[in-house]
């Protein structure tokens, strides 16, 4: 279904796979964001870093290395389109239960006093 | 997928497309599988963790972690905060990328390498499980627990919020319920593995033509992983 959209991008990638320099550097990304974040927590916060940057920057390099490991140690970056958007789009399920229940979490608050 | 050699008649991808000739996803059957069963594993993680963010952001004030989490068992009693988990974090990284050499190996149809990836995958394994043990056993010493905190919990609170023995206990049930959650899939991971050791060295993939069942298991152990990745986040430093 997808398969045909998208040959001409895909094509190279398709026969594109995880070889072993690829795999030191995608470790070596994953690394590099865990030592950053632990930069952050043990350096930057204790000296007046605002958790309201800090949190926000963590919760990103979370998602960048969920990203590299998903599509690179898990291979997802190199299958058809179809079978990624048939993973990844139920995501939204996910950000929804985010949305509604930290709405929800609004209101215990008042709940709790 | 150039490098999924298929030569089981079940697996074999059809000809003909009234047959269901084209393969939408190129992706053998119990890769598939293995991939949705994933995705709703993430589903239960979510739920998990976004119960313990609606939790934590409606309490007016919340254990800190690296009050919490500032030992490294057996050698520093304080004062340490995070370097444990950190080594954890590097060792579950580190058996990851293992793995995947291991995947990488088992495309060329290297058993011996296989099998020697498989092996450290393995012990990178043992070695988070038994941190995670030390962990736990620690703060059960604490007082920590399902159901319990210790007496004194104003040192585990940041100057400025109030000590809470509710927020505490919350916290306390839901880290010891995540992180148990995921090391009982670190657990099953290990034991997969060794499952699949065994069998890459009875050269049951040889025969079978394919190293598909060293990747199958690949995907759930970074899986694992990945979730890791974000429980660390959630726990320990946001």
């Amino acid at each position: 279904m997808s398969s045909e959209k998208h040959t001409e991008h895909h094509d190279h990638a398709e026969h594109d796979t995880m070889t072993r320099g690829r795999i030191v550097r995608v470790f070596i990304y994953l690394l590099a964001i865990t030592v950053l974040e632990f930069a952050i927590a043990l350096i930057a916060v204790p000296h007046g870093l605002s958790l309201r940057i800090a949190n926000p920057v963590y919760i990103l390099l979370t998602l960048l290395k969920a990203f590299y490991i998903v599509a690179f140690f898990m291979h997802l970056k190199f299958e058809k389109a179809g079978l990624v958007y048939t993973l990844v789009i139920p995501i939204i399920f996910i950000i929804g239960l985010i949305l509604v229940l930290t709405n929800e979490s609004n209101h215990w608050v008042d709940l709790r006093g | 997928m150039s490098t999924t050699a298929v030569t089981s008649p079940i697996d074999e991808v059809k000809s003909t497309p009234w047959s269901g000739g084209r393969s939408p996803f190129s992706v053998e059957y119990g890769k598939m599988m293995m991939w949705f069963f994933l995705l709703s594993d993430a589903f239960t993680f979510s739920s998990l963790l976004i119960a313990y963010g609606a939790l934590r952001f409606s309490s007016s004030s919340w254990p800190a972690a690296d009050l919490v989490f500032q030992s490294v068992p057996g050698m520093i009693e304080h004062g340490a905060p995070l370097v444990f988990v950190g080594i954890m974090t590097f060792i579950l990284i580190l058996s990851s990328v293992t793995m995947v050499l291991g995947v990488e190996a088992g495309h060329r149809g290297a058993r011996k390498e296989v099998a020697m990836w498989m092996v450290l995958t393995i012990i990178g394994g043992f070695l988070f499980l038994g941190c995670q043990a030390l962990e736990w056993n620690h703060l059960f010493h604490e007082g920590f627990g399902w159901g319990h905190i210790p007496h004194e919990i104003k040192e585990y609170f940041h100057e400025g919020q109030t000590p809470s023995t509710t927020y505490t206990q919350q916290f306390a049930n839901l880290f010891f319920t995540i992180t148990g959650f995921h090391g009982f899939h670190v657990f099953s991971g290990v034991i997969i593995n060794i499952i699949i050791l065994i069998n890459v060295l009875a050269g049951t993939y040889d025969r079978r033509g394919s190293y598909l069942m060293v990747e199958k298991v690949g995907l759930y152990w970074h899986f694992v992983d990945l979730v890791w990745v974000f429980v660390f986040t959630f726990f320990y430093l946001v």
